[in-house]
């Protein structure tokens, strides 16, 4: 099984327009979206959904107000600054925890010395099997303001891998998230093949250089593609020289072409309408040799 | 006054926002770019770096000879950073959060910490704009404290304005908790709405009061504009979709120089966000 997967660094560069158009031209793929905490590739996909699962993942800590006595050494062993101090009408102090700053490590429960912190897992989203007209299709919702999305993009990467070895698939193509932290490292580690999609502005370079660099980090064999090259064909070249010179290959342009746009607000992958950038991504579909 | 500069989907026009309010405000402001896996606001202050200071997290260090190998401290930790194998554990700094609990648990006193570099946070000085921005290590996985450390350098003072990483997890959290108003950037198109819908779920659950701008207005559709109006959600400001200034943004030059007629747009942008900003104020 092979696995391709789509980044960019930086965001908003055309990277699930690009991979909707790919899910569409790949035969028999299994696709997996891994941009967990801003998901859009099912609004080309319309996938109906087969399984969904809740993800639990890690633990948040709670205090009991009965039990606590307001001593203050959860407060004093936290690193995060998670614990809150309160003070009822009658004077009676206790904390509580401010659950977007815990980071679920556990101290406060080891070290309560009354035992007053409980440690239930936290439910952080959900992930879905679904079916879809290219294929099935792995997906997840992180829950608002929760954590682990890293976690949560593996286990997506993992049931697509088994989704395509049950159903006999040769293929997964991930859509991944922007940036270089967790949730994109979670993304790539393992992958085959690694696209970047990026843009012909300062700030795509930028990011560009150090996506590259995280591939290379993790060995990672990496091809770009300049997405609305025409905005700045100088620009274009400088990243495409930059590019072979960290080891990318470059696997074609896409032109500037609002027909993009348009395809998303129909509904469509781009290669399903005949607007002239489909030509384009198709090509550079065809120069990843999958 | 603190506004963050926020947006659930990426390349939506955060940093040009965020970098064109702060040149157009004509005051001492505070630019803190918390974007710190792909920092971009620098790239058009430019200005020179006046300081640069490395952030690090405490991270285990295994004295082997105290160690019994009772694998307490692997069994305490949360983020699989130590493997107990029957002696001294093996530690995986890269998974570490920096909890300090397994040194608490360990009955030996056998473990310490040490410091672990994890990006740094730079200073750049431009006439009355004052840029500070982390840098996140490449195959560095902890984006939230480098941008905690980022925001320790605020300045409560003045206008701040924080430009945000895209997304509605930790590091999005991270940037737009406990600041004074949320500016949430979108554009007019189906992804734009479905990741406004979640960035306005966070923003939510935050308690910080917000707006929405809606840039490249006219390139797809009208739905947010719609979702804004049936759901009493401020539509702030429409920055009309205009190629010149993408090719002036490609270049990495400020929209309100390059662009005519914008530095008149820019300044109308920050008037409405003030004014949103002293009606959310008085809501509270």
């Amino acid at each position: 099984m092979k696995e391709l997967v789509v980044i960019s660094g930086k965001g908003g560069t055309g990277k699930t327009s690009v991979t909707a158009s790919f899910a569409v031209l790949a035969d028999k793929p299994v696709m997996a979206d891994c941009d967990v905490d801003a998901a859009d590739l099912y609004l080309v996909l319309h996938p109906e959904v087969k399984e969904r699962t809740v993800f639990t993942s890690g633990h948040e800590a709670v205090i009991n107000p009965d039990g606590c006595t307001g001593c203050g050494l959860c407060e004093e062993y936290c690193r995060f600054n998670a614990l809150k101090y309160t003070e009822d009408a009658d004077g009676r102090k206790t904390y509580s925890v401010d659950a977007v700053a815990c980071e679920g490590c556990g101290v406060c429960v080891a070290f309560c010395p009354v035992k007053a912190i409980d440690f239930p897992d936290r439910v952080c989203g959900e992930w879905m099997i679904s079916e879809t007209r290219v294929g099935p299709m792995v997906h997840a919702k992180l829950g608002i303001a929760a954590e682990n999305s890293g976690r949560l993009v593996s286990l997506v990467r993992k049931e697509s891998a088994r989704v395509a070895e049950e159903t006999g698939r040769e293929l997964v193509i991930t859509d991944g998230p922007p940036g270089i932290g967790c949730p994109v490292i979670a993304s790539l580690t393992g992958a085959s093949q690694v696209l970047v999609v990026t843009e012909p502005t300062v700030a795509g370079a930028h990011d560009l250089e150090r996506v590259l660099k995280l591939t290379n980090h993790f060995e990672i064999p990496a091809s770009i593609c300049v997405n609305k090259w025409d905005l700045n064909e100088e620009m274009t070249q400088r990243i495409e020289k930059r590019s072979e010179e960290l080891g990318a290959k470059i696997a074609g342009r896409i032109r500037y072409d609002r027909g993009v746009t348009m395809a998303q607000v129909e509904g469509k992958a781009v290669v399903e309408t005949d607007t002239p950038s489909a030509e384009d991504i198709k090509a550079v579909w065809n120069s990843l040799s999958i | 006054m603190k506004i963050a500069i926020a947006s659930g989907k990426g390349g939506t026009g955060k940093t040009t926002l965020a970098v064109n309010l702060a040149f157009v405000a004509g005051e001492n402001v505070q630019l803190v770019d918390c974007d710190v896996e792909e920092p971009n606001s620098h790239l058009f202050v430019k200005a020179e770096k006046v300081s640069s200071e490395e952030v690090s997290l405490p991270v285990p260090e295994i004295n082997a000879d105290l160690c019994i190998g009772c694998g307490e401290c692997a069994k305490f930790c949360e983020f699989s950073a130590l493997a107990a194998l029957g002696d001294a554990p093996m530690v995986f700094p890269e998974m570490c959060h920096g909890c300090g609990g397994c040194m608490r648990i360990c009955k030996q006193k056998a473990i310490t910490e040490k410091e672990r570099r994890i990006g740094s946070v730079d200073t750049f000085g431009a006439g009355k704009v004052t840029l500070v921005h982390g840098c996140l290590d490449i195959g560095v996985v902890m984006a939230p404290p480098l941008i905690n450390a980022v925001k320790k350098r605020i300045n409560a003072d003045g206008l701040v304005i924080l430009d945000a990483p895209p997304g509605t997890s930790c590091p999005a959290i991270a940037a737009v908790n406990n600041v004074d108003y949320v500016v949430l950037v979108t554009e007019p198109t189906p992804f734009g709405l479905n990741d406004l819908k979640l960035a306005v779920g966070m923003t939510r659950a935050l308690g910080i009061p917000f707006g929405v701008v809606v840039n490249r207005a006219g390139c797809g559709d009208e739905e947010v504009q719609r979702y804004c109006k049936e759901g009493d959600i401020p539509l702030l400001f429409e920055i009309p979709d205009d190629r010149r200034v993408a090719q002036v943004y490609s270049r990495g030059e400020l929209i309100i120089e390059g662009v005519p007629g914008y530095r008149e747009i820019f300044e109308e942008l920050l008037r409405k966000i003030k004014e949103a900003v002293a009606a959310g104020k008085a809501d509270l």
